[in-house]
């Protein structure tokens, strides 16, 4: 670095202003971390959520804001470690707009909760910056640094509910396994380094193209995908998720399930699209055989729905991961559509199954859905779609989530993938229906009190909805623009040739 | 509005009225007087809609009419593309003369949830009439794929006993059978960069898709099993009796009168018309599993104590009966397969109401429960015969014109087929007569049947279009059989190419 800095003169030593306009978002989401945890002690008790929550809502705004100043200087910053482009700024924007949910629809339940907490507010936010930063860092060593940022906030995140033993074994369980996991993918930094001389990805990219790929640099992909597989909930490192979803604060998991999965995804496909390694297509393959179907068969005798959206959730990573065996830029960018419409389903979920939950998380088991869709016949209506969606049901994002991965992998070739896919998809529709029918078919047995919720959590389960529907039945935009900004993403040399018919040699 | 743009538009305003009925009906207060009127409104307005199309048909073009082809989504090139020649012309119409049936027969019978069970009506024959219109293989399985949460919400809220279990089975044997079909599609998609239905046809014709004869009749099983589960063909159907039973009278009514009729559409338009190599190799196991499911269907019908049952089992024999005909690749064939489909739906369609009518009365489906109806409940009685004698192929209605034609179809294309199918017909009017004289003649066996009382003003409304069209196709077929027949030819047309090129291989 400092070689280069020479190179270009002094003034490079320094920042210069279009460097921190490229990461101003995360500028905005820290400094109204700073100011929740400075207003937190200052404001009155009685009033302290709802002021907290106000505050930290404008910031996630204000971030949201402020990708659109990152968006118009596209480019690289600080020495070469962040680069804007439209891959990053679609991560930014998904990942600060969960945030903006979760803090609108984590407002209801901490109150609910009686959980008192500025920090927790500012800890969505600092946990957001590191997500974002993934999303545009193109140096492994600064990906790590983010990808700590963004963990160290969810392991305290998911032990919030203090008064419960399940939320501290869920909060020491993600932590001890998560700096296991991040620790290979330092491990795998490292060997990077060693077996490129870089820690840059474009740096390392160019290097293996130049000559046969050495079988360090196998190696060391294959531990930051441990690492990262770990973060996104892919088999055979999934074995956390239903403990820490179950004990974790419902918001939380909503966040969890979706903003720190996207950012982990962005890096991952940088990883895997821009480095390059062909040869790992069957680690990835059998990665996601594994997580669909040992998320669909584990969800399928599931009692808790926290647990059973927990192996939904690793079942919808492997779906995800089926995109990045496919050709690089149809991967991509469904890659990307898939994680926008997860994050929009499984939030809107998340919120209704924690506003049904109530205190204490008293009411997560699936004999309290019973005739839920009698006594409360919208959140049920609402819940019902981001479950249809959840399950592919078309003019529902899910639908075309899954419908463009599939598409891409058969597009590849990878008929069988597919076909494991796609069966897991029918097995899966099982259990999300199981949820409907005990909300529609069946009579309440026993009382389970629904408050009516409040504007914030109404608001947030509406942007929910309309992003879901949006998404089913206008997918035309967004997927334009992962199409483009996955063109930018993947090297020139790597693209497919722009005819439908490639006749592309089998691959498995 | 000038004549071409309304023929444009017409599709979409067929099929999209409902839908958009259904979320108005979301916006009506709870008054259930209200709701049942103004969705009977839409389905009736629906209806005149679609009555346009037999009306301004243009029956010596075989191409596809009154399309409309927009792009609806650049990348992958999905369009809406809508369409109908004569095979999907009468489909559309028969969703949209039995919905507004459908209405009025569930007037009374539904009194718990009025709205949902009527948006989700409403939803559910816009999903149908889409399957029946998108010339888009994607919009097609859009909407076949819509029509499963409606019709399982209808089975599993508002159906009997076991309704969750038949609604879960239902769902999941049709859900798993049809990603199959989706493999296929994305298959297709992927080697010609089309979606469209005639463009793969043509490029597939012209042998322009590379790889295409490895994989073909892997794309042919894709397709076939959505289908032959959704018809259902004899291993498959075990779902359909489940489903009838448990379901409410209106989901039986479309059930059996439309949604089966998506599995052998789908056979004709997309196995028949993408794959015709593959149909011919096929031919002779599907036209056995058939023939298996003609005669099991009617033998299993026969020995049903419940009478929901026995028309459930009869579907499955009548549907056996256009797989045969379909599969016999004989213009007669094909043309009675059609003609069979319309007739099964309203005549079956008709069974089903005069069935949820008995136990609205008596809250039971045991034939044994009843007997000697006929002098409580005379108007029933004699409206349950002209459907009964219908179903069971009397000449003069339509079950009769149908089933003849697709055995002489049968025995054109090898005798034993024929001859099997026939059984059918002596099966039908055994099972059917059979139980027509164990619940109505004789004396009245219950004294509480005594007491029934005849056909309401509103089951009359439901129950004698039926009637009336049973007999109008039976007296005129040439209505439909004159659309249907140059939709039939042009499918037919490949074959004539394979069988030729077959017979010049053995000669």
């Amino acid at each position: 670095m400092v070689t280069l800095a020479i190179t270009e003169g002094y003034s490079r030593m320094l920042p210069q202003g279009a460097d921190y306009v490229r990461i101003l978002p995360e500028i905005i989401l820290s400094i109204f971390g700073m100011i929740v945890m400075v207003l937190e002690p200052l404001v009155d008790e009685e009033k302290n959520q709802k002021v907290i929550g106000i505050v930290a809502l404008f910031g996630a705004l204000a971030g949201l804001g402020a990708t659109w100043f990152m968006a118009q200087s596209p480019g690289l910053a600080f020495w070469n470690m962040v680069q804007v482009d439209g891959f990053s700024v679609f991560f930014h924007v998904l990942v600060i707009a969960i945030a903006a949910i979760v803090i609108l629809s984590s407002y209801e339940y901490m109150t609910v909760q009686r959980i008192r907490a500025g920090e927790y507010y500012a800890l969505i936010l600092f946990g957001t910056v590191g997500m974002a930063l993934m999303s545009s860092a193109v140096e492994l060593v600064l990906i790590f640094i983010a990808l700590e940022i963004s963990s160290i906030s969810s392991y305290v995140l998911a032990g919030f509910r203090k008064h419960y033993a399940a939320s501290a074994e869920s909060s020491l369980k993600y932590f001890l396994l998560g700096s296991f996991a991040t620790a290979f993918f330092l491990y795998g930094v490292a060997l990077m380094f060693g077996a490129t001389g870089s820690t840059n990805i474009d740096q390392i990219s160019r290097a293996l193209r130049a000559g046969p790929i050495p079988l360090l640099a196998f190696v060391a992909v294959a531990f930051m995908f441990v690492g990262l597989g770990f973060k996104v909930a892919a088999a055979p490192f999934h074995i956390w998720t239903p403990d820490v979803y179950e004990g974790a604060p419902g918001p939380v998991v909503g966040f969890m399930s979706t903003a720190p999965k996207a950012a982990a995804f962005a890096v991952l496909l940088r990883i895997v699209f821009v480095i390059d390694v062909h040869a790992m297509l069957w680690v990835i393959w059998i990665a996601a055989a594994f997580s669909m179907t040992l998320g669909n068969v584990g969800a399928l005798v599931q009692n808790n729905v926290k647990r059973l959206l927990a192996y939904s959730s690793i079942a919808h990573a492997g779906y995800l991961l089926i995109a990045f065996a496919a050709e690089p830029s149809l991967g991509a960018s469904a890659a990307m559509f898939y994680t926008a419409s997860y994050a929009a389903m499984n939030l809107g979920a998340f919120a209704v199954v924690s506003h049904f939950a109530n205190v204490g998380e008293r009411y997560v088991t699936l004999e309290d859905y019973e005739g839920l869709g009698r006594s409360s016949p919208m959140l049920a209506a609402m819940l019902t779609v981001f479950l249809l969606s959840l399950i592919g049901i078309p003019m529902t994002g899910g639908f075309f989530a899954k419908f463009y991965v599939f598409s891409a992998a058969v597009k590849a070739n990878l008929i069988w993938l597919t076909v494991i896919g796609v069966l897991n998809s029918g097995i899966g529709a099982y259990y999300y229906l199981r949820i409907l029918v005990m909300m529609y078919m069946r009579e309440s047995r026993k009382e389970v009190p629904v408050d009516q919720p409040t504007l914030a959590l109404r608001i947030a389960i509406a942007v929910c909805l309309l992003a879901t529907i949006y998404l089913g039945i206008f997918p035309n935009w967004t997927l334009r623009y992962t199409q483009d900004s996955a063109h930018e993403l993947i090297p020139q040399a790597q693209q497919a040739p722009a005819s439908p018919n490639l006749a592309s040699p089998a691959k498995l | 509005m000038s004549i071409e743009t309304l023929s444009s538009m017409i599709l979409t305003l067929v099929t999209f009225t409902p839908l958009a009925g259904g979320l108005l009906l979301i916006m009506i207060p709870r008054r259930d007087r209200d709701i049942r009127v103004f969705a009977l409104f839409i389905s009736l307005i629906t209806f005149v809609f679609s009555l346009h199309l037999p009306l301004h048909f243009q029956r010596a073009q075989v191409d596809f009419q009154f399309q409309v082809d927009r792009q609806w989504v650049t990348t992958p090139n999905i369009h809406y593309h809508m369409g109908i020649d004569g095979i999907s012309l009468w489909l559309v119409v028969l969703t949209t003369f039995l919905t507004p049936l459908c209405i009025l027969i569930s007037w009374k019978s539904i009194h718990e949830r009025v709205k949902e069970f009527f948006i989700l009506l409403l939803i559910l024959e816009t999903a149908l009439i889409g399957v029946f219109t998108s010339l888009d293989l994607f919009l097609f399985y859009f909407f076949w794929e819509a029509t499963l949460i409606p019709m399982a919400l209808l089975i599993g809220i508002f159906g009997h006993e076991r309704k969750v279990y038949a609604a879960v089975k239902f769902f999941m044997y049709t859900m798993i059978a049809s990603v199959f079909m989706l493999a296929a599609i994305l298959w297709l998609y992927a080697h010609t960069g089309s979606f469209d239905f005639v463009t793969i046809r043509d490029q597939i014709a012209s042998g322009a898709v590379p790889a295409f004869p490895a994989a073909a009749q892997w794309l042919f099983l894709g397709f076939f099993l959505a289908f032959a589960v959704k018809v259902p063909l004899f291993p498959f159907h075990t779902w359909l009796p489940d489903a009838h039973v448990e379901a409410p009278t209106a989901g039986s009514v479309l059930l059996a009168g439309v949604l089966l009729k998506m599995g052998t559409y789908g056979l004709l338009r997309l196995n028949l018309g993408l794959f015709p190599e593959q149909a011919r190799h096929n031919a002779p196991w599907i036209m056995v599993l058939a023939l298996i499911g003609i005669i099991y269907g009617a033998l299993v019908a026969m020995v049903q104590p419940n009478m929901k049952k026995l028309i459930a089992y009869s579907s499955v024999s009548h549907l056996g009966f256009v797989v045969l005909g379909i599969f016999s690749f004989t213009q007669a064939g094909l043309n009675g397969a059609m003609f069979v489909m319309l007739a099964h739906g309203i005549s079956t369609g008709g069974l089903f109401m005069l069935a949820g009518i008995l136990h609205e009365r008596r809250h039971t489906y045991e034939i044994t429960e009843f007997g000697g109806l006929a002098a409580p409940m005379p108007m029933y009685a004699m409206s349950y015969l002209v459907i009964v004698l219908a179903s069971a192929g009397l000449p003069l209605l339509n079950g009769f014109i149908g089933e003849f034609l697709v055995l002489s179809g049968a025995f054109q294309d090898r005798a034993v087929y024929g001859i099997l199918g026939a059984t059918g017909i002596i099966w039908s009017s055994i099972y059917l007569l059979w139980m027509y004289q164990r619940v109505f003649y004789g004396k009245v066996t219950h004294p509480v049947n005594n007491s029934l009382g005849d056909l309401s003003g509103f089951e009359k409304m439901a129950v004698w279009p039926c009637a009336a069209a049973a007999l109008v196709m039976g007296v005129a077929p040439i209505v439909w059989l004159g659309a249907i027949d140059p939709a039939v030819q042009s499918a037919l047309t490949p074959f004539v190419r394979v069988a030729s090129r077959m017979v010049g291989q053995q000669w």
